[in-house]
């Protein structure tokens, strides 16, 4: 870095780049959060090369080759489902659609909760109130009750299931961002921002918001936990994409088909230590990034 | 899945920076906590009503979906459903249905819905109250021995297998047990029923019959229990250790108290409130709870109503039970509020 090229935006960078590293390199203390990771870019590997780690058309009903409810051999490590279909396949493609719902259903909630939160906190007037009683209500209404009302009356599919999941999981994040942003909207740089004229926008865009920010991302990993097992409910009870295989329908498929109470454990034990394993080391990283960013926490665990 | 641990600590901070509310007693406190109920009751009606009714382009239709219908059946429809009334007029008829308990026919049972909601209440309650009180009861116990032996084996077995549990969906633990305990696996032999509320050859109102349903709900209320066991666990390890690093506490030591005194006494106490806050609150998240569980053993509660109502879809059931189980938890939200406002003075002055 010679000083000559140092330009405002450069400088800007290479804090956020130094920055970047000391998260990093707390983050790197925490070993729970560091197996999290470790267990989640496993799974993210998986559902990425699923077409190279099992052929598609071992999720095909007509071109299954296994009995029904086979136990593990092998030619089939974990067994067949009830249309003879190796398990071990559909767990892996089956990881792609649950990630991919959980994921998407959390950005859908993120962006919903980061902007009422930020809107209910800054605007000082009617609008503001009414954003946050609208959070509250929202926080009332019962989660899966209303996920079942909205996923009959949309239809099953997969981006209706994770819109369905967004759209039910903001006010938590709406209520953190809106008492994250109270509390920076206070601070004596904000004031000078109103004085020299800053407008709302601007206000909430480049003073507010980057402050939250580490926030919003240590709470997007506990909501893409909430949002996987909200989206293997959902499937088991059988309002997920009816054309895709998620862990959450397989074992709908385990539980409509007996695999219970004939003792199959091979075909609905494997989907639901998938789910824990995922949720877990979301919940792990969450845990972890929120102590790296809140510093009051860290002499508590 | 249940709430995360950080909307509370998020709702508690919004409490400390609203300081407008200081001076007007008790009477303003319930006041305004009824007035938020009531609010949030009048928003889920609305939302009720909008939900089944104006999202669908046609209701009628919507409502008759999957059946064979001919276009009379459909008018017949939109006429008793108020369709061909302005909206206002709808909402209002909507209204004085609602408050006078008729939320129409079920689609599947061709009975009154207010009449299931009531026939399948008991089941319900009686599975969701028993789990909670044994959750709250069994998890305030683990967290306060995690807290006092943090960084111990104990603490660390704790706090782990909490996590487990609240990473796990709750229906799918039910599942294992079955299999292990209903089922039999290997050296472990058939203990309880598979599934149902009942024997079909025992009278559930005798004693025998009593034995009998506690026997069917064994395995649902440890499944729910231990589901919602961590929750409570977390938490109140986590109020713990906040204040036991309280200056008061550390009075109570300079005074010469006796450690296990200073805990039992002055620590858990106040630790207790925010545990007892979720304890109520967290009815609300059982109640989801309660669908799926029941779903899995078939006990006939409003949550298998819930999910049989899905297969048809029974449209007037599903309003039905959404109603139900937003009011539940609003009225348990007006419950905790004003317990805690009773409880802690500080909140409410």
């Amino acid at each position: 870095m010679s000083d000559t090229t140092l330009t405002p935006r450069r400088l800007t960078w290479q804090r956020r780049r130094q920055s970047a590293g000391r998260t990093w390199k707390q983050f790197r203390r925490h070993r729970t959060g560091v197996i999290g990771l470790g267990v989640l870019v496993f799974f993210g590997l998986v559902a990425l090369f699923a077409p190279v780690l099992a052929d598609h058309s071992g999720i095909e009903v007509t071109e299954a080759t296994g009995g029904v409810l086979e136990g593990p051999s092998w030619e089939f490590p974990l067994g067949t489902d009830q249309n003879g279909r190796s398990v071990l396949t559909l767990l892996i493609w089956g990881s792609r659609v649950s990630l991919l719902v959980g994921l998407l259903a959390t950005a859908i909630s993120m962006v919903l909760g980061t902007l009422i939160g930020l809107a209910s906190g800054h605007y000082r007037n009617f609008f503001g109130a009414a954003l946050f009683r609208i959070t509250e209500w929202f926080l009332v209404v019962p989660f899966l009750p209303l996920a079942i009302v909205l996923a009959t009356l949309l239809g099953r599919s997969l981006l209706n299931i994770a819109f369905v999941i967004g759209v039910t999981s903001w006010p938590a994040t709406a209520l953190l961002i809106r008492a994250q942003t109270l509390s920076i909207e206070g601070r004596p740089y904000l004031e000078r921002a109103r004085a020299l004229g800053a407008g709302d926008w601007r206000q909430m865009s480049r003073h507010v918001l980057p402050n939250v920010m580490p926030m919003v991302f240590a709470n997007t990993t506990l909501t893409v936990a909430i949002a996987i097992l909200s989206e293997t409910t959902l499937s088991f009870l059988g309002l997920g994409d009816p054309l895709r295989v998620s862990w959450g329908s397989m074992l709908d498929g385990a539980f409509s088909t007996g695999a219970i109470t004939t003792g199959a454990w091979w075909y609905f034990l494997p989907p639901g230590i998938c789910v824990i394993l995922v949720v877990m080391s979301f919940t792990l990283i969450g845990q972890a990034l929120e102590e790296v960013y809140n510093p009051r926490l860290r002499d508590r665990v | 899945m249940s709430a995360p641990t950080s909307t509370l600590v998020a709702e508690a901070e919004t409490q400390q920076t609203q300081p407008e509310k200081r001076r007007g007693g008790q009477w303003r406190y319930v006041g305004s906590k009824l007035l938020g109920s009531f609010g949030a009751l009048m928003f889920v009606l609305v939302f009720n009503f909008f939900l089944f009714r104006v999202i669908p382009a046609d209701p009628a239709r919507t409502l008759a979906r999957n059946r064979l219908v001919s276009q009379e059946q459909v008018d017949e429809l939109t006429r008793t459903l108020g369709l061909d009334q302005p909206l206002h007029q709808q909402f209002l008829t909507y209204l004085q249905n609602t408050f006078s308990g008729e939320l129409g026919l079920s689609f599947k049972y061709r009975v009154p819905v207010s009449d299931l909601i009531i026939d399948r209440f008991w089941p319900t309650l009686l599975l969701v109250g028993t789990s909670t009180i044994l959750a709250s009861l069994i998890g305030i116990y683990l967290g306060m021995v995690s807290a006092w032996n943090r960084g111990k084996v104990v603490d660390h077995m704790s706090t782990g297998s909490s996590l487990t549990l609240y990473s796990m969906p709750e229906w799918w633990l039910g599942l294992v047990l079955i299999a292990v305990f209903a089922v039999g696996a290997g050296p472990i032999p058939k203990l309880f029923p598979v599934s149902g509320l009942h024997s079909t050859d025992v009278d559930p109102n005798s004693f025998v019959g009593g034995l009998d349903t506690a026997w069917h709900l064994t395995l649902p209320v440890i499944t729910l229990t231990l589901a919602y066991l961590a929750e409570y666990s977390l938490i109140m390890r986590s109020s713990l250790l906040d204040e036991m690093g309280e200056d008061y506490l550390t009075t109570a030591r300079a005074k010469g108290l006796r450690d296990v005194y200073v805990r039992r006494r002055h620590a858990t106490r106040n630790a207790l409130l925010p545990t007892f806050t979720l304890a109520v609150l967290n009815l609300g998240f059982i109640v989801q709870g309660a669908i799926t569980i029941e779903t899995v053993f078939s006990i006939p509660g409003l949550g298998l109503l819930t999910t049989e109502a899905l297969e048809v879809p029974d449209y007037p059931v599903l309003q039905g039970t959404f109603l139900f189980f937003s009011v539940a938890v609003i009225l348990a939200n007006l419950v905790a509020n004003l317990l805690y406002g009773w409880l802690d003075p500080r909140v409410r002055s």
